[in-house]
């Protein structure tokens, strides 16, 4: 029994890393039905100005969070404009390719600065209590209950703040609204501002979880948080949270009971199947097709 | 395309034709090509294998070039990056075999790298040489026992470096059960992985855990759970020093408290760097120890230095073992051409390098040698014993 607990921490904590990255992709779509694939290296971005800030600065976990929030954040509304907004009214596929171009940029871009791993110091003094045998550390807590916060706080703004509002009404009708004198625009720096920064908020943390960081880190993961949109219901902001909670539940869970090598193997071919019956993913709705 | 992007289109491929034309050959040179790790994941070891490369080609040269069959003739060195991908060494390889026509290769250095280069480079029929490539693989044709006529090695190879860490856990550490964690997705880990488990099982162990991973994982709290459940009294972590201290991170933070076993992956300064202190006290297998040399290696330890202003470590060290195997070979062929080098070193029965004795057995492209342990000990690494083949 403790061993399942323990592991269903080890859930909790990859799950809301996850998660927090998962609303990133699900907000953009929501906006522009583009997928926004640079946002794992956004997320890889964010754990390196977290190293900058901590290394280079001295800053201690707070104002590191804030910098590296902030400093993202401005960089994916800024990538909005420089590449994705000229392509705004191109076919859908010109603007996945550029994304996955700017991923690419991000990656090389960093590598010419950073060519080894490099690691990050610690900035939250780590305490591990011993719980009925299961091992809970300070920062896994701070990381649980941070992404958590996020969320609620985006939730909140999402749904009570104007801008929030145009934001579901351009989701809702991308043509219509503006005419009604939304900003469209500024909607849509406010969206990806919003989103870039919560990955680089999932990036410090894991950034300090994981404290050694390379360029590559946001492939991989950057997949596995689409994946997590996908089956939450791209495009659904509560949609994204279940998702990244069930990727990572399932993740651990697999390797936790079974062979470890079928980790991957067995936790994709379960969310296939739940795609199966739920071909939008959990809380997704079909979109109709207007012609 | 307007027209002033045009014009720049039509100079910058001008431009590159130019470069291309500059590297055309003069006078007598041999021409050896080098395939490193330069990016990707394991950057540190490229770095090493390049600077160990020029050190050895800049020292030959200086010296007026190298004499084969009553000739002396200058190197030229061509570098390539694999980009620590499999594909990319691939390509690599034929690069410098047809584009720039090189009469061997050294490098690649990881065993997943150096599997597919060393496909291309005994099909090509150029002499390959990997100076840290350890899976058995590298040097065999396809699935098969039988050796591979132009690839050869410099280091010593995994069911040997599987038999000394297992050796040591039992008798050592006095383990008798252990654990095992390593990268399923990469020849080495895999390889060296399954040699351990073998051998400590042979000899009285059991293995109570055997969990794995695939590369560029960064969280291992699944499987480092399952392992503190099995209880083991050493933890065997088979992967490269990108890894490592991640993996002994999150263990310390799940309470595991047993020590820790590597292999030569392991043997990167960059360990201690990335680890911190969490490393301190654990052991690893390697190729050779830095504060035990031999004469031979006490003098290229401090050319190294002075060049490079730090402790060469094990990839540096076989690199230059594996450019004096090929110095050896072509002045034993006398020749320079792919046919004669290859032939040199079928030759090479016994070479004294860096990194102790070698001794090649007729026919095959391994060298039988003796490994050394290390402990980390602050910010370096100990000698603490050595393994004899």
């Amino acid at each position: 029994m403790t061993y399942f607990f323990q592991q269903s921490l080890n859930a909790l904590q990859l799950g809301s890393i996850y998660a927090l990255i998962a609303l990133g992709y699900t907000m953009v779509y929501g906006i522009l039905t583009m997928i926004n694939f640079a946002h794992g290296d956004l997320f890889m971005v964010g754990a390196f100005f977290t190293f900058i800030a901590a290394v280079y600065l001295g800053l201690p976990f707070v104002p590191t969070l804030v910098v590296s929030m902030i400093v993202v954040g401005l960089l994916g509304v800024l990538i909005e404009r420089v590449a994705y907004r000229p392509l705004r009214n191109a076919p859908r596929v010109s603007a996945v390719i550029t994304a996955l171009g700017v991923g690419l940029f991000l990656e090389n871009f960093t590598l010419v600065f950073y060519p080894y791993p490099q690691h990050i110091p610690t900035l939250i003094q780590n305490t591990t209590w011993n719980i009925a045998g299961v091992s809970i550390s300070s920062l896994q807590i701070i990381i649980i209950l941070l992404s958590i916060g996020l969320m609620v706080m985006l939730d909140l703004i999402v749904r009570k703040t104007m801008v929030g509002m145009a934001m579901r009404a351009i989701s809702w009708d991308k043509a219509i609204i503006p005419l009604m004198g939304v900003p469209l625009n500024l909607i849509v720096s406010a969206t990806f501002a919003l989103g870039t920064s919560l990955g680089a908020a999932a990036g410090t943390m894991y950034a300090l979880a994981f404290p050694v960081i390379d360029p590559y880190m946001g492939i991989m993961i950057g997949w596995k948080a689409f994946i997590s949109a996908v089956v939450g219901g791209i495009g659904n902001i509560r949609g994204a949270m279940i998702g990244g909670f069930i990727l990572g539940t399932v993740e651990i869970m697999v390797a936790a009971f079974m062979p470890s090598t079928y980790r991957d193997f067995v936790a994709f071919a379960l969310l296939l199947v739940l795609l199966i019956f739920r071909p939008y993913g959990i809380l997704g709705k079909p979109r109709p097709q207007k012609v | 395309m307007k027209k002033g992007t045009l014009i720049f289109v039509v100079m910058i491929i001008a431009s590159m034709l130019l470069a291309a034309c500059g590297t055309s050959a003069e006078g007598d040179v041999i021409k050896v090509g080098v395939v490193a790790e330069l990016t990707g994941d394991i950057p540190a070891v490229g770095a090493s294998c390049k600077n160990a490369a020029e050190l050895a080609v800049k020292e030959i040269n200086d010296a007026g070039g190298l004499e084969v069959g009553g000739k002396t003739y200058k190197i030229e060195l061509f570098i390539e990056d694999n980009a620590g991908k499999a594909d990319q060494s691939a390509s690599a390889a034929s690069k410098l075999i047809t584009q720039q026509n090189v009469v061997a290769i050294i490098g690649p250095n990881a065993s997943r790298y150096a599997i597919p280069a060393s496909e291309i480079a005994e099909s090509s029929k150029v002499v390959l040489i990997s100076p840290w490539s350890t899976n058995p693989k590298t040097t065999l044709k396809g699935d098969t026992t039988e050796p591979k006529q132009y690839v050869f090695r410099a280091a010593f190879i995994d069911p040997f470096q599987g038999r000394v860490v297992a050796k040591f856990a039992l008798d050592n550490l006095n383990a008798k059960k252990a654990a095992v964690l390593y990268d399923v997705a990469s020849d080495y880990n895999k390889g060296i992985a399954e040699f351990f488990k073998a051998t400590f099982e042979e000899n009285g162990g059991t293995v109570v855990a055997f969990e794995t991973y695939t590369t560029g994982d960064k969280d291992f709290s699944a499987q480092l759970t399952k392992i503190k459940e099995a209880a083991p009294e050493v933890i065997f972590l088979p992967n490269y020093y990108s890894e490592v201290p991640l993996q002994i991170q999150q263990a310390h933070r799940l309470g595991i408290t047993v020590p820790f076993l590597g292999s030569d992956s392991w043997g990167s300064s960059e360990l201690i760097t990335l680890c911190g202190a969490e490393c301190e006290g654990y052991f690893f297998s390697t190729h050779y120890a830095a504060d035990a040399a031999t004469p031979v290696a006490t003098k290229f330890i401090e050319s190294y230095k002075t060049t490079y202003g730090n402790t060469p470590d094990d990839v540096a060290a076989l690199t230059y073992d594996s450019f004096g195997l090929l110095w050896n070979a072509l002045k034993a062929a006398g020749k320079v051409d792919r046919e004669s080098v290859r032939a040199g070193m079928a030759m090479i029965t016994n070479y004294e390098g860096v990194t102790g004795n070698m001794a090649f057995e007729s026919g095959s492209g391994d060298p039988v040698k003796s490994a050394v342990i290390l402990q980390v000990k602050g910010d370096k690494f100990v000698w603490f014993a050595n393994a004899a083949p």
